[in-house]
């Protein structure tokens, strides 16, 4: 192996530590509450998780969380981008996979599908 | 790819309290909630916090769980795996914190033990993926042998073995000795009771130490390296298997390193486990295949060592602070720590102490930062009385002296030394006769036999201390037993013997008036020394469960059921506690001085 070889090794290999590393630029956290499952938030995790896997995004992680509040409009999906979360509601398979290929990937949130965004303070 | 990591501890302390059964439950529970293929499990080194174990963090929220039972399992994988719900009853200390909030952690600097804990240490490309061996591509493409030495040199770096010897000038001294070829051993053969922080280096960051190996082998022009480390070390001897032979397969070891013109080697050998060997010259007998007994130095293995050749000897974490100095910097290194302790130490603290385990602090900061801070104090609210550092060569210091740093001359000045990283924690409840007791008993059991000082002076130490404990003792004992300290201490010929008196001239520099409780007053002020001590029922307290008399072995303890107080017949007592112990109601009391006969 030459110091190169050494180099591309590292580069591919730190993506299996992208979660522990702590530098995810964006961070996708799905509802995952009674109500989140039920409405199919599980399909809306998988259809992300594939999403990002596919497209080798090693600075994006996908997470979850409990019950929002917010049963009506779940599953809810929320884009965490430094201080910025943008919430997605009534997410589907379809619209996750639009989710991370326009909006995290290209920079151009769904404006018609947002329901919220919120600036984090501090 | 995985949305969830979970690092389970596979150091040797979690695994012997349970975590593969945890493991075990965990794969289990996944399969059956559909989620094996969105969350990884990834077997890491030890994390430090030995006592909260079987421990488990979870990325990305980077959230601990400890004492994690296999039935608590289903719980996590439901609640938190699937909902998004942390299940706060088995959290530490049931809050949500970022690692660096907990007291534990954030008064440490993980150099050392960075890694430990974080990656797999039976997967190669996790330790590259961390930067590993980019301090040995930088020392074969960019740095001269003598640029290597020469930055060592100006890291500070010292011995981690306990003597402090300064690495960088070790390194030279072998670069400059005459004879071929040369060797590396690395030092894996910690024995001090106590200490494990060699065993978790091994186990949980094997590549770290081949690394700093084949930098040295680089520096001081070796082509052969071993690994002295003991059979007691099962799992940190499979590791160090595979990370050699991952090495070799990924070209970081073998011939033509790099497709340089380097070549190095490592070979593990399995020692029997003699404390003595420890020691650099009866560890290279031990190599060669003869029986583990020091020789006298000059020749220093620089010099001689194995088979008559040149060789450098570094301890573990020596070797794994050759990495970050490399890649670092010598200037990054030596701005850490004190005028002349440079870097950082890993330390196991055990005892009488909340968070035992395994902690890595930068050198200069206090006894009682480490103690109190780190460790968290007494358990039990009693209080912290000494701490014992650095093993069976080290050294007592009282309450009073922890204010020091941890500096090599600092400690050494104060009758302890930095010796190899263990540190017991003793509160009020420990006795410092038995303490130094039970060094000895170690020494003298240790003690190879070459040298009379050392193998008979040690005997007549522990029978002294012995006799003090039993209260048979003399003042003029203590004079003998210094004495003999001191003759042992200049007369053999090795760190063993010219240490082992160590525990007992410390103990009885700060701890004298305990001496003298057991030799003129006949007690035993901490209750531990069974012939000073005696055993009465506390009349109040006392409930007539009959449980105590029927636990007694000599009918001591008597007394009719329901009819309270029981008595303890002192006559018939042999001080055994075992009326202590089955008492429920805390109603027998145990007395420092000899019961009446």
């Amino acid at each position: 192996m030459r110091p190169e070889e050494l180099k591309e090794i590292r580069e591919k290999a730190k993506a299996r530590l992208g979660l522990r590393s702590g530098d995810v630029r964006v961070r996708i956290v799905v509802g995952m509450g009674t109500s989140g499952i039920a409405a199919g938030a599980r399909e809306v995790l998988k259809a992300l998780l594939e999403e990002v896997s596919r497209r080798n995004l090693t600075d994006v992680a996908v997470t979850q969380t409990g019950e929002r509040g917010l049963a009506a409009k779940e599953p809810v999906v929320e884009v965490h981008e430094g201080d910025r979360i943008t919430v997605y509601g009534e997410v589907d398979e379809a619209l996750a996979r639009r989710i991370v290929v326009e909006h995290v990937v290209n920079g151009h949130p769904i404006q018609d599908r947002i329901i919220e965004v919120r600036e984090v303070v501090g | 790819m995985s949305r969830i990591e979970v690092l389970l501890c596979a150091g040797t302390a979690c695994l012997s309290s349970g975590a593969r059964e945890v493991k075990a439950a965990l794969l289990e529970a996944l399969a059956e909630e559909g989620l094996t293929g969105e969350v990884r499990i990834v077997e890491t080194g030890c994390m430090g916090p030995c006592e909260l174990g079987p421990i488990m963090l979870v990325y990305p929220e980077g959230i601990y769980y400890i004492r994690v039972k296999p039935a608590d399992v289903r719980e996590i994988v439901r609640e938190h795996f699937l909902k998004g719900r942390p299940v706060r009853r088995l959290l530490w200390a049931g809050e949500l914190p970022e690692s660096k909030e907990i007291p534990f952690f954030s008064r440490q600097l993980k150099v050392v033990l960075a890694n430990c804990g974080r990656i797999d240490p039976e997967d190669i490309e996790e330790y590259i993926a961390v930067g590993g061996y980019e301090a040995l591509s930088r020392v074969l493409t960019e740095m001269s042998p003598e640029d290597v030495i020469e930055e060592i040199k100006r890291s500070g770096l010292r011995g981690r073995g306990g003597a402090g010897f300064p690495t960088g000038l070790k390194w030279e001294l072998v670069r400059m000795a005459e004879g071929s070829p040369k060797y590396i051993i690395c030092n894996a053969d910690e024995g001090d009771p106590g200490a494990f922080m060699d065993r978790a280096i091994l186990e949980g960051d094997p590549h770290a130490v081949l690394e700093g190996m084949a930098i040295a082998a680089y520096a001081v022009g070796a082509q052969h390296g071993y690994i002295y480390v003991r059979a007691e070390y099962p799992l940190a001897v499979q590791r160090l298997e595979t990370a050699i032979s991952q090495a070799r397969r990924y070209g970081l070891l073998g011939e033509g390193i790099l497709e340089t013109d380097f070549s190095f080697d490592v070979e593990i050998r399995v020692g029997a486990g003699a404390f003595v060997c420890g020691e650099e010259t009866a560890l290279i007998a031990s190599i060669e295949g003869r029986r583990g007994e020091p020789r006298p130095r000059p020749p220093y293995p620089a010099r001689s060592g194995p088979f008559g050749k040149p060789t450098l000897i570094n301890n573990v974490e020596t070797f794994a602070n050759v990495r970050h100095i490399v890649v670092r910097g010598a200037d990054w290194f030596s701005s850490i720590g004190t005028e002349k302790s440079k870097g950082t130490k890993v330390f196991a603290l055990a005892g009488q102490v909340k968070n035992t385990g395994l902690v890595e602090v930068p050198m200069g900061i206090t006894l009682r930062e480490l103690v109190y801070d780190i460790g968290g104090g007494a358990p039990n609210g009693k209080k912290i009385k000494a701490v014992q550092i650095g093993g069976p060569s080290g050294g007592c210091l009282p309450e009073s002296l922890f204010h020091l740093p941890v500096d090599y001359e600092a400690l050494t000045e104060h009758g302890a030394i930095m010796g190899s990283g263990g540190i017991i924690v003793l509160d009020e409840s420990a006795c410092m006769v038995n303490v130094a007791k039970f060094f000895l008993e170690f020494t003298s059991e240790e003690s190879c036999g070459k040298c009379t000082p050392c193998r008979v002076g040690t005997k007549i130490m522990l029978g002294i201390l012995e006799r003090i404990a039993r209260g048979e003792g003399t003042e003029e004992d203590l004079v003998r037993l210094e004495e003999l300290g001191h003759m042992i201490r200049d007369a053999s010929l090795c760190g063993l013997g010219q240490t082992a008196p160590n525990p007992v001239l410390s103990s009885l520099r700060y701890f004298r008036d305990e001496f003298l409780a057991h030799i003129r007053d006949k007690r035993c002020p901490a209750g531990v020394c069974p012939d000073l001590i005696h055993y009465v029922v506390v009349p109040e307290l006392c409930r007539a469960c009959d449980r105590c008399r029927q636990a007694c072995p000599t009918g001591a303890a008597q007394g009719t059921p329901g009819n309270p107080p029981y008595r303890i017949e002192l006559s018939a007592c042999i001080n055994c506690g075992a009326c202590f112990d089955a008492c429920p109601f805390g109603a027998i009391e145990r007395r420092p001085g000899r019961k009446e006969r």
